[in-house]
């Protein structure tokens, strides 16, 4: 029978079948600080090891400061994020775990630095504590995200229970219009069929738009799966996976190379696979976007205007819409692009890598961010992106350009870190999620492309290249 | 982790639809390398009128009286009713966490993130749902509402209403059972597993 690539890689994971559910065997469990010490403390508590230690790579992100690290983690002026810092430092050092410390060049997002290192591969069952793991199926993974006593089952038992998703594909046709890149398309995608859209679904994206993108582009796009409410989006393994990964550090080489590419290339939907449901998009109608509200469906084009409650024939939808302006502060009916901003954030598992640094770059070259912005981050998603950029010469066409060019980590995408938003302040992100408060208490989020964001500094107001 | 099996509470109704686990429990709070102590920050944004940061004394911040969960009536609710999407975005276990150290032991809502309703179970919690027309009834609902996990049914303002659960899930959650130590009871299979899985996949 024809297979789905969801359906090929959970069974290929299958230790044990129960009535409703399976024991999936893990090969790759990523931790970071935020969701890992009640784990390992649950661990400790039981007297249980970790069953497998070569499963696990540990970075800590959420919390780094992205600006001078020369003092170390002794150096991190929030107590608090300090110690869930030497917290993960310390539990790794205890049980043997692999862990790229804060002041390794290889340190970075947990998202970035898994596909960067090869330690996220082709094939493989990939958890972690954190939603965005999505990010890993655009190298053809079954990539998700848990929480914290999975985290714990996983280190003590290799396994975790899953009952299988359906099958949701979402078709991508046709060429991209100008400036629009896989963060528009995520959008927009998750503007079509809504924030729950994927909930109970595994989505493969698929078609020409899809096929065309980098892979680092598929990582943008499953990355945000998660905000259509599916926990896995994956794309097809094809030759482009195959050169992304290929001379990594992790990465097989010589014969245990050419034995895993044959697997791998067997990573695809068969034809005539079942899908239990098929979302059909025209690449042609996908604009740049940029969110009007608090959730990542509420969401317009950049010449959009902001929507009116009183259109809205559904109560639950209109209240919705109404609770969002009525947080954010704008009017119905507001065109988007004369909304000015304060803040502007390029960065997060979503947009940092270096493609997403060179999309910003060309936007900004010779040119200046406006008198309104009070401040413009960039952040890379890694220390070895940052050095890339660097040798491209990227960090100095930031800088002339009124950007801080600042050090690897989560940073303003969730703000846990020094990187926030004040209250009342505006900001155009690259990140992920516009939730009421994400970057700060207060703080209005609008969720953009690197483009766009970049664009929208020099503007000091949302807009276009 | 604690048994359900029956709960006789009043429930507080929270009638919004995508609540995600950012409103549940702000980011600043998950800095802590601890389970517990989540409560007094559940709905931190909502529940407070000025910005809540870790070390607080929140007896003493000013609160919103307006929030559902700071009347008088809904004091001591174990059961949250709310809409659709509920528990949406990251998958922080610090929201189950908190709403469980607030006090809830049950959330009904038409639908549920898949993260957050997994971690549900791991934490005590049922999560129920039931269609959009059994909430707007729930919402109206005066008084005890009794939730009985053996049987699953829902028992409000003397009507009766039937929910789904898995039946596994259910077991686990009824006998308060450590899933670490049932799935290690599968050790043999797992190391049988591993066998022929890395002479297959020899790269891993």
């Amino acid at each position: 029978m024809p297979q789905t690539l969801y359906d090929k890689l959970m069974s290929a994971h299958v230790v044990r079948e129960e009535a409703t559910t399976a024991l999936i065997y893990i090969d790759r469990q990523l931790i970071h600080e935020v969701t890992s010490p009640q784990a390992f403390e649950g661990l400790e508590l039981a007297g249980r090891k970790p069953w497998r230690l070569a499963a696990s790579i540990a970075v800590p992100d959420h919390n780094v400061p992205t600006t001078d690290r020369s003092s170390g983690v002794s150096g991190i002026e929030d107590p608090i994020s300090k110690l869930q810092i030497e917290t993960l430092d310390s539990n790794c050092e205890k049980f043997g775990i692999n862990e790229i410390q804060m002041n390794d060049i290889r340190q970075g997002i947990v998202h970035v630095v898994g596909p960067e290192q090869g330690a996220t591969l082709p094939g493989m069952s990939i958890v972690c504590g954190d939603s965005h793991t999505s990010t890993h199926g655009a190298l053809g993974a079954l990539a998700f995200g848990i929480g914290t006593s999975e985290v714990e089952h996983v280190l003590a038992t290799g396994c975790l229970w899953q009952s299988k998703s359906k099958n949701l594909k979402i078709e991508v046709n046709g060429d991209l219009n100008k400036y629009v890149s896989a963060k528009d398309i995520a959008l927009y995608i998750i503007g079509q069929i809504g924030t729950a859209g994927g909930t109970g679904f595994a989505i493969e994206f698929a078609g020409t738009s899809i096929q065309k993108l980098s892979v680092e582009g598929r990582m943008t796009l499953c990355n945000m799966a998660i905000e259509a409410g599916a926990r896995v989006g994956m794309v097809a393994v094809d030759d482009k996976t195959l050169e992304y990964v290929k001379g990594r550090p992790m990465t097989p080489t010589g014969e245990q190379w050419d034995k895993a590419a044959e697997y791998w290339n067997t990573l695809h939907s068969d034809e005539g696979a079942y899908f239990d449901k098929v979302v059909n998009i025209d690449a042609q109608n996908i604009k740049p976007q940029v969110t009007w509200g608090t959730s990542p469906e509420m969401v317009i084009a950049v010449d959009g205007l902001v929507p009116d409650p009183t259109k809205e024939p559904d109560p639950v939808k209109a209240q919705s819409i109404k609770n969002a302006l009525n947080y954010i502060h704008l009017e119905a009916n507001t065109p988007i692009n004369t909304v000015s901003i304060d803040k502007v954030f390029i960065g997060s598992c979503t947009n940092s890598r270096i493609e997403d640094l060179r999309a910003a770059a060309d936007v900004a070259k010779g040119k200046h961010i406006a008198d309104n912005i009070k401040l413009a981050l960039v952040v890379p998603g890694s220390g070895l992106i940052k050095a890339q950029a660097e040798k491209e010469g990227l960090d100095k066409i930031f800088t002339e350009a009124g950007f801080e060019w600042r050090e690897a980590g989560c940073s303003m995408c969730l703000a846990m870190n020094a990187d926030k938003l004040e209250v009342g302040e505006r900001c155009a992100s690259t990140s992920n999620r516009n939730f009421e408060g994400r970057q700060g208490q207060g703080s209005f989020t609008h969720l953009v492309s690197p483009e766009i964001a970049a664009a929208s500094a020099i503007a000091g107001h949302f807009a276009q290249p | 982790m604690e048994k359900f099996t029956t709960l006789v509470s009043i429930a507080a109704p929270l009638n919004r639809a995508n609540i995600d686990t950012d409103a549940i429990i702000p980011k600043q709070f998950l800095k802590s390398i601890k389970r517990s102590g989540f409560g007094p920050n559940l709905f931190d944004e909502w529940r407070y009128l000025n910005a809540g940061e870790v070390g607080m004394d929140n007896s003493k911040r000013p609160i919103n009286t307006d929030f559902v969960l700071n009347k008088a009536e809904y004091q001591g609710a174990k059961i949250l009713i709310t809409r659709e999407n509920f528990g949406c975005g990251s998958s922080r276990e610090h929201a189950p966490w908190a709403l469980e150290d607030y006090g809830f032991k049950a959330i009904i809502a038409p639908s549920f993130a898949d993260i957050f309703y997994n971690n549900c179970f791991k934490n005590g919690i049922l999560p129920i749902v039931q269609n959009n027309d059994i909430m707007d009834e729930l919402f109206l609902v005066n008084g005890d509402i009794t939730i009985d996990l053996e049987v699953q049914t829902i028992l409000a303002n003397n009507k009766e209403y039937s929910f789904e659960v898995d039946a596994e899930r259910k077991r686990r959650l009824m006998n308060g059972l450590d899933d670490i130590a049932l799935t290690l009871q599968h050790s043999d299979e797992i190391k049988s597993f591993e066998k022929t899985y890395f002479k297959k996949y020899s790269w891993l």
